[in-house]
């Protein structure tokens, strides 16, 4: 460019405040820490995730398990890595499939002001019911598993992206540039693609991160419950349910699995925060 | 007459007052309550009044940017409010709009290289690339930016920057009418006239027509051609420019010229300060909107509504004195 010292954009200035922040950064080293042990835990795991050994069984931490084993002799180091793959795919699909429902009826509901009103009754009927028992509700008519638990985890998040949406939708749509641009007569899905969708990005990321703990440990709670993953599946809720009963004579067994999903949920909280600030530094 | 370009006639825009899901009212806010004017090819009218009195409501309706309650627009010789949305798409970009704020105006996501060809896209959607190229940077010069800044942002631009991208970004569909929201009220007065020179410039070359709206009398003296004052939803007075300034006839015309600041501080002059608010327009007075504010408001002005009535070639006024012994008075204070 002929100017050397042009204004930062966008989104140059949002990376650049957000690894300034200690916090997020912590955020993020964390998750990328889950990432990679689970994508590389049939590498990197000590033991095969099934195998049993009768001869170890319950045996607390040590080098050979670094973890320890559960009831039926198996490592749990090796299937908490492979338990990361389930629960954070499961995060990944449900974030993404209640970020598509989610912003498309956030959208309409924001823009076309006529079905406003029926989309956010609707919401709001959702969101009087916990959502947990929410969840609970979904799968006592679908049925227990891990494909039901994340249709029930949908359905219950989506209320939170509906109201976020439409509400950054209801402000961007009265500014003069869309009215700028309904003057040309470009078409309503033209608008909304390109002058409306741009413009809500940063609240969606936002909450599609912060989304993203809460689908995990949504997933787990439904587990530890038995209506999600069902055992011997190596979920993290999953196995602290196992471990429950076990909790006077091997604590090992639940409680790293606990940690498992703690932390991992903790960084994209940290991160989640880390994005807001980063995206509207006026507001910290 | 051949050379009209705009006939608006008896143009109400209302908007319901509502009160919650199964609260609707009748109530209305009565924006714009039966405005009728016209402009002629080439023409700038001025539409002043004070905030909040139906003059960019009225801008946006003539667009259907707000859907008008009622009346009629005739545009280019054809009804615009009975068509259907899709048939008046094509006409849309006839009229295009440039905005008070410079700042809200724009896509900050977009280019400009990218709002402008968006628009170009309406004009011809077969334009190839390099047409596109070319006319982006004919139109930024047309409005006196370097061609170079195609590829930044809005917020590397300045005010006056911005608004004459909202400029080049109307002119880019060839209209043959902007309205004018306040394009000026946001920027410095220096640059305030640099914008006010690049509209008229445009205007000879382009014959364009301009509804011009301010509220800064200064401003539509030195653009306009004729001149309308709005009140409450309607228009008091409407006239060329040198026979409103010389013999502004209804009082609230008065009021307002007597508040523009002179040159000349030895000058005499009175100053005719208003009483009162403005009434809310969702419970305009009866009678004469204008009468619970005048010192010469008689009992007809509370009972009946007057119509405009013609002055004097071109100069309509609607006020009851008008005519009358009391006329007489008011057209003495102003001189």
């Amino acid at each position: 460019m002929v100017n050397s010292n042009r204004p930062e954009s966008y989104w140059g200035g949002m990376g650049k405040r957000l690894r300034r922040n200690k916090t997020a950064m912590a955020g993020v080293v964390i998750l990328i820490v889950f990432t990679l042990g689970s994508l590389l835990a049939p590498v990197i795991a000590p033991h095969p995730v099934e195998q049993m050994n009768f001869n170890s069984r319950l045996s607390a931490p040590s080098t050979t398990h670094l973890l320890g084993t559960d009831d039926f002799g198996r490592d749990i180091f090796s299937r908490l890595l492979h338990g990361g793959r389930i629960s954070l795919l499961m995060g990944l699909i449900t974030v993404v499939l209640s970020t598509l429902i989610g912003v498309t009826l956030g959208i309409i509901a924001g823009y076309y002001r006529r079905v406003d009103l029926f989309i956010m009754q609707g919401m709001d009927i959702l969101m009087s019911l916990p959502a947990l028992l929410l969840a609970i509700a979904v799968i006592a008519v679908l049925g227990p598993g891990l494909t039901n638990a994340m249709i029930a985890v949908v359905i219950a998040v989506i209320p939170s992206y509906v109201r976020v949406v439409r509400s950054a939708v209801l402000s961007i749509r009265e500014k003069e540039y869309v009215e700028a641009v309904r003057a040309l007569g470009i078409r309503d899905w033209q608008i909304l693609l390109k002058h409306i969708l741009p413009n809500i990005l940063s609240p969606i990321i936002v909450l599609s991160t912060i989304q993203f703990g809460v689908s995990i440990l949504a997933a787990a709670a439904l587990s530890f419950l038995g209506l999600g993953a069902q055992p011997p599946m190596p979920e993290w809720g999953a196995m602290v349910f196992v471990g429950k009963a076990f909790l006077s004579q091997a604590w090992w067994m639940s409680i790293f699995p606990g940690l498992a999903i703690m932390l991992v949920v903790l960084g994209f909280n940290l991160l989640g925060d880390g994005l807001r600030d980063a995206f509207d530094p006026k507001t910290r | 007459m051949s050379d009209i370009l705009l006939s608006v006639n008896d143009l109400k825009t209302y908007f319901p007052i509502s009160k919650g899901m199964f609260r609707n009212s009748d109530e209305v806010i009565k924006a714009v309550d039966g405005v009728s004017f016209q402009l002629r090819k080439g023409e700038t009218l001025g539409l002043v009044g004070e905030s909040g009195c139906g003059k960019s409501t009225t801008g946006r309706s003539i667009m259907r940017l707000i859907e008008p309650t009622g009346g009629t627009i005739e545009f280019e010789r054809q009804n615009i409010l009975d068509m259907s949305a899709a048939r008046f798409r094509p006409l849309r970009k006839r009229m295009q709009i440039v905005f008070q704020d410079p700042y809200a105006s724009l896509n900050p996501r977009m280019t400009v290289q990218g709002a402008l060809e968006e628009a170009l896209g309406v004009k011809d959607p077969q334009m190839s690339a390099k047409e596109r190229r070319d006319q982006v940077k004919e139109l930024l010069q047309m409005v006196g930016l370097n061609a170079q800044y195609a590829t930044r942002f809005p917020h590397e631009f300045s005010g006056g920057q911005r608004q004459r991208i909202g400029i080049a970004r109307a002119l880019a569909v060839e209209p043959s009418l902007i309205v004018a929201d306040e394009p000026v009220s946001a920027l410095d007065v220096s640059i305030q006239a640099q914008i006010v020179n690049l509209l008229q410039d445009l205007q000879q070359r382009l014959g364009l027509s301009y509804l011009f709206i301010s509220h800064d009398l200064g401003v539509v003296r030195h653009i306009s051609d004729r001149i309308a004052v709005m009140y409450l939803g309607r228009i008091v007075e409407i006239a060329s420019k040198k026979d409103l300034f010389a013999r502004p006839l209804h009082p609230y015309t008065v009021a307002l010229m007597s508040a523009v600041p002179k040159a000349n501080p030895f000058r005499k002059k009175e100053r005719i300060v208003l009483s009162g608010d403005v009434p809310s327009p969702a419970n305009v007075p009866v009678g004469c909107a204008f009468h619970t504010r005048c010192s010469y408001a008689t009992d007809v002005c509370r009972t009946v509504r007057p119509v405009a009535t013609l002055a004097s070639p071109q100069h309509y006024v609607a006020c009851h004195l008008y005519g009358t012994e009391g006329m007489k008075y008011i057209e003495n204070r102003t001189n």
